[in-house]
């Protein structure tokens, strides 16, 4: 007893102790920083493609390597594989479970996943004749929120079992299992160098793993709700991924529902949300939360540097994207609207209306050239 | 028993804890300035930022385009 005792102290010592080292270096905060810089241009971006095919909400969509190929998943029970220069429908992937919350493509082209209520990731080879289950990635306990391959042989997932989790997709079985987030994992957001991860979690903090050690490097705070959204702006891709925000209460009761209409009020009471993304060096991270604002957290500096919020916006932040030089921040909101922050200066410079119900997932490819939004409304756009 | 898992998850917070404040923190003038900086730097190339010659846009139809 007396252990536990000197523990707890120990542990409340160096909670202090960290609070205080982040106040130590804590000289600015970025908007004071850029103070100087030239306001980002007012941007106005125009729709180029609006592809429609899918019958009903969109739930996230994730941008192939080849900057021209995408994924979209929606509550219809399918995967679309779009062409985004011409608008044409590559594949349509029948799901097992329509109650689908994400979907990721692998950086060669040749694999996606999907995943869900089921608490399944499924990974599919698109280039079989046609188009295969690989494994069904069977081991959370609870839906999955998010899923992003780190090459054709491994995908990191979340859950909303709190976990998130490394797989061999060929023997099925987990690698490493990320234990410490104490509410839902609802986004994860994979580094350009695929050493480090940031998932985000409704205990509305992000943590940084290490991918191989499975340790959770450091904690970060400030968010009063939810976290949704969260985006690393890689090098590569910055995209934003849609899960369902759960209410504790909710996700218990899902598992121990039967019936398919049943499920369906509950998908669709659900707000969407999920998004985190690193920033394209790699030492920051954005995330974009129910409390209506996004936060860009620097991993050097170890706390957040700097807000993005209006109080004229009072909607929830479903999804984030990054331009590809980090300056623009595209973040999907529950009133239709997809705000674009400077993320820099933390003003908001442009807005992206179109869709006629919530933007549920955002992404930018790897070549920055357009912003693809996704809506429950069932449409995708494409914007530059 | 309860006070074993006690005992077991206090050590595990503990031991989080002190990696957690092992971290060195670098200022936040030097973050942002590296931040900023990498923007500026990528500027010039950011379709999104600052547009893109209808020419060279993939999503967008050339206005003539005369083949001989």
């Amino acid at each position: 007893m007396g252990e536990v005792e000197k523990m707890k102290k120990e542990a409340e010592g160096l909670k202090t102790q960290i609070e205080a080292a982040r106040k130590a270096v804590h000289d600015t905060d970025m908007a004071a920083a850029a103070a100087g810089l030239a306001s980002a241009p007012r941007v106005q971006l125009k729709t180029r493609r609006t592809l429609k095919g899918h019958l009903a909400k969109i739930y996230a969509m994730h941008w192939s390597t080849d900057n021209r190929l995408m994924v979209s998943a929606s509550q219809d029970g399918k995967l679309i594989i779009w062409d985004s220069h011409s608008g044409n429908k590559i594949n349509a992937v029948p799901l097992k479970s329509s109650w689908v919350m994400t979907c990721a493509y692998a950086p060669s082209g040749n694999l996606v996943a999907s995943g869900g209520l089921d608490n399944m990731c499924t990974v599919y080879n698109l280039k079989t004749p046609v188009v295969k289950i690989v494994k069904e990635l069977d081991a959370h306990t609870g839906y999955l929120s998010c899923a992003r391959f780190l090459s054709y042989a491994e995908i990191l997932t979340a859950s909303g079992d709190t976990t998130c989790a490394l797989w061999d997709i060929e023997t099925g079985k987990q690698k490493t299992v990320f234990l410490n987030h104490i509410g839902d994992c609802m986004c994860l957001a994979l580094s350009s160098d695929m050493n480090t991860f940031v998932s985000g979690a409704c205990d509305s903090l992000a943590k940084l793993w290490d991918v191989r050690d499975g340790q959770c490097k450091q904690i970060f705070q400030g968010h009063t709700s939810d976290i949704n959204a969260i985006s690393v702006t890689s090098q590569n891709t910055s995209d934003s991924c849609s899960t369902e925000k759960r209410q504790k209460r909710a996700s218990h009761a899902v598992s121990s529902f039967k019936s398919a209409s049943s499920l369906m009020l509950i998908f669709t009471n659900i707000t969407i949300m999920a998004n985190i993304n690193f920033f394209p060096i790699g030492n920051a991270f954005i995330t974009g939360s129910d409390d209506c604002t996004c936060k860009m957290y620097d991993i050097r500096s170890d706390q957040e540097v700097i807000g993005y919020q209006d109080a004229q916006l009072n909607s929830g932040v479903t999804s984030l994207a990054l331009s590809m030089s980090g300056r623009l921040i595209f973040a999907g909101y529950d009133d239709f609207n997809c705000n674009i922050w400077d993320s820099l200066k933390g003003e908001k410079i442009g807005v992206l209306s179109g869709h006629d119900n919530r933007v549920s997932c955002t992404g930018v490819p790897a070549d920055g050239m357009c912003v693809c939004t996704g809506s429950w409304d069932s449409f995708l756009k494409i914007w530059n | 028993m309860t006070s074993n898992s006690n005992l077991s998850s206090m050590r595990r917070t503990v031991e989080q804890l002190r990696l957690e404040a092992s971290v060195e923190r670098v200022k936040v003038s030097q973050a942002a300035a590296d931040l900023q900086q990498y923007c500026l730097q990528n500027a010039s190339k950011d379709a999104l930022l600052v547009g893109l010659p209808a020419g060279s846009n993939p999503f967008r139809e050339p206005r003539s385009c005369a083949v001989l």
